[in-house]
């Protein structure tokens, strides 16, 4: 078959996927983008064209700019301890013991369970009255008083990270422990007999093998985090006094709660942008550790 | 190969029983929760193991005598697998095509990447469109319109699957059934898609814990027992007023319980696919 009709055939085959998501991602986006820029409602007639208003409003407003930080704080830190604890899990899950393969197996239990169900039950563990985490910490002595985890500014946004760091760091694991599996043997026994100590081993040894997948579950977790609503939804709605309001949870506000489309629109296009600079930044960073290794 | 003393050994078996606690604890405590009487989980100091083991939430939640707690849970239940189905078929059927498509002629690539690039959009870029869309075609509150705008998340993803899966099969085998006279379709159905079945597997599988864990558009789109699914019913039920907190783990459990089997069932198929995007790059 030639050239032309081949490539012919491919958009054919192709046409199905493509015309479906031109209808539900291609053209959403531009009308959200059109929606931006006016005063549209949720309910009742188009809005009016208002330039760039909203972005204006958007930007400068302290609900924008606090709500930003929040944001950030959840995803750098909570990705960050995935990280450091995916990887302690993975090389702890790569050395011989009994009962290795079982303890595998778990692994992938948090990663299996719902967000919503992960959120319900860390909500569970957390209640300030009857909580898990309440009784084991008294009764360990740890504790004088019950205390509402979730209901406090102070400790609402840790106890959100604790909960997903809890379900996400096993992935990570067990992507660092594939990477960790395609270390070859005879390298580690060389590096042995060089007399290389723990330490340069796992920083000349393994991380090379490491650094690739770990950029890849860096840039996906990272992505993720700073989109989050789900398990923040259900866990404390961005209160209490909106210290765990992330941008997603803003944007709901905004355009369904508030009913203010035209607003909610150029909010999540803001955020859809910072998301994309991100995944570039990323994008650059993951060719660069690539490279180093090759 | 290395020396193993035996206090590394028993740093190692310490570092190992902790790792399990850690990840078992908050799930045995989930399970615990739904078999506990009600009074025992709100007993002070807190009976760690119920004095009598109570399954009672399991039948009350899949009863379906009407208007209960049960048949809105049986509902919501049906509502996910219809969602996640039907979102899951169409998901395949668009995508083995496409990614095919692409695994053969390369040159065509660009456009993949460029659906891949919308895993990067966050659901509140599109979600104020897609309401007025579905409300403009009556589909709002309704599994099918529920279903498409899964195909959002789904079909990228499963194309991108699917194409790695394909490009693993060699093209050779593919080109001889050709030269003996095949068209397109029969050397799919003889020769691509059975040595395809595996990765086709692990795609429909992925893409159905995808839809089932789904929960913003859940949210925005369905609103009573005609289409709400399984995570927005139990997000009701943990923001309400149920002061039965065992209820809420049931509910927890029922919902966790096909994700969890799929998971450690297919284990191996699981962790290949999710570990393979990783060490590609």
């Amino acid at each position: 078959m030639s050239g032309t009709s081949m490539t012919t055939r491919a958009w054919l085959l192709m046409l199905p996927l493509l015309a479906v998501m031109i209808a539900v991602i291609g053209w959403p986006l531009i009308d959200t983008i059109h929606l931006s820029f006016t005063d549209a409602k949720l309910v009742g007639t188009a809005g009016n064209f208002v330039g760039i208003d909203n972005y204006v409003k958007t930007i400068t407003g302290s609900n924008f700019q606090r709500t930003l930080v929040t944001t950030a704080k959840f995803a750098i830190i909570s990705v960050f301890a995935e990280m450091v604890l995916g990887v302690l899990a993975a090389l702890l899950l790569n050395q011989e013991f009994r009962g290795r393969t079982m303890l595998r197996g778990l692994m992938i239990l948090p990663w299996a369970l719902p967000t919503v169900v992960n959120a319900t039950l860390w909500r569970l563990i957390y209640n300030p009255e009857y909580g898990a985490l309440n009784a084991a910490l008294t009764q360990i002595g740890l504790l004088d008083a019950y205390r509402s985890w979730l209901g406090e500014p102070g400790t609402a946004l840790a106890s959100l990270i604790i909960a997903d760091c809890w379900k996400n760091f096993p992935l990570v694991a067990l992507i660092a422990l594939a990477a960790l599996q395609a270390v070859p043997r005879d390298i580690q026994a060389a590096s042995l007999v060089d007399g290389a100590g723990p330490f340069a081993r796992f920083r000349f040894v393994t991380l090379p093998y490491l650094a690739g997948p770990l950029m890849v579950a860096l840039v996906l977790r990272t992505i993720e985090a700073f989109k989050v609503f789900d398990i923040i939804w259900v866990m404390t709605r961005g209160g209490p006094a909106n210290s765990t309001r992330t941008l997603s949870i803003l944007v709901y506000q905004e355009a369904f709660s508030f009913q203010r489309a035209g607003s909610g629109a150029s909010l999540a296009l803001i955020v859809t942008l910072l998301v994309a600079v991100l995944a570039a930044a990323y994008a650059a960073l993951v060719r660069k550790t690539a490279g180093s290794n090759t | 190969m290395e020396r193993k003393s035996p206090l590394f050994s028993i740093f190692i078996h310490a570092c190992a029983l902790l790792l399990a606690v850690v990840i078992l604890a908050p799930l045995v405590w989930l399970f615990v929760m739904s078999i506990s009487p009600a009074a025992d989980l709100t007993a002070k100091p807190l009976s760690w193991w119920p004095q009598t083991v109570d399954f009672s939430r399991y039948a009350v939640l899949l009863s379906s005598v009407e208007n209960s707690a049960g048949a809105a849970f049986v509902a919501s239940l049906i509502n996910s697998i219809v969602v996640a189905g039907v979102a899951t078929l169409a998901a395949l059927a668009l995508a083995i095509p496409a990614a095919w498509a692409v695994s053969r002629t390369p040159s065509v690539g660009w456009s993949l990447y460029m659906v891949i690039a919308t895993y990067m959009l966050p659901p509140v870029a599109l979600a104020v469109p897609l309401y007025f869309g579905l409300s403009h075609l009556g589909l709002l509150n309704n599994v099918f319109g529920l279903a498409l705008v899964y195909l959002t998340i789904l079909a990228p993803f499963t194309t991108w699957l699917m194409k790695s899966g394909f490009d693993s099969i060699p093209r050779e085998i593919e080109a001889a059934a050709m030269i003996d006279g095949a068209g397109l379709f029969a050397t799919w159905r003889i020769i691509t898609l059975p040595l395809a079945a595996p990765v086709m597997a692990t795609s429909a599988l992925f893409a159905f814990l995808l839809a089932w864990d789904e929960f913003f558009y859940a949210l925005l789109f369905t609103s009573d027992l005609r289409a709400k699914t399984l995570t927005v019913a139990i997000a009701d039920l943990a923001g309400g007023r149920v002061s039965d907190y065992g209820l809420i783990a049931t509910a927890g459990v029922l919902a966790a319980l096909p994700p969890v089997v799929i998971g450690l069932v297919m284990q191996r198929a699981l962790i290949s696919g999710l570990t393979s995007g990783g060490v590609k790059g």
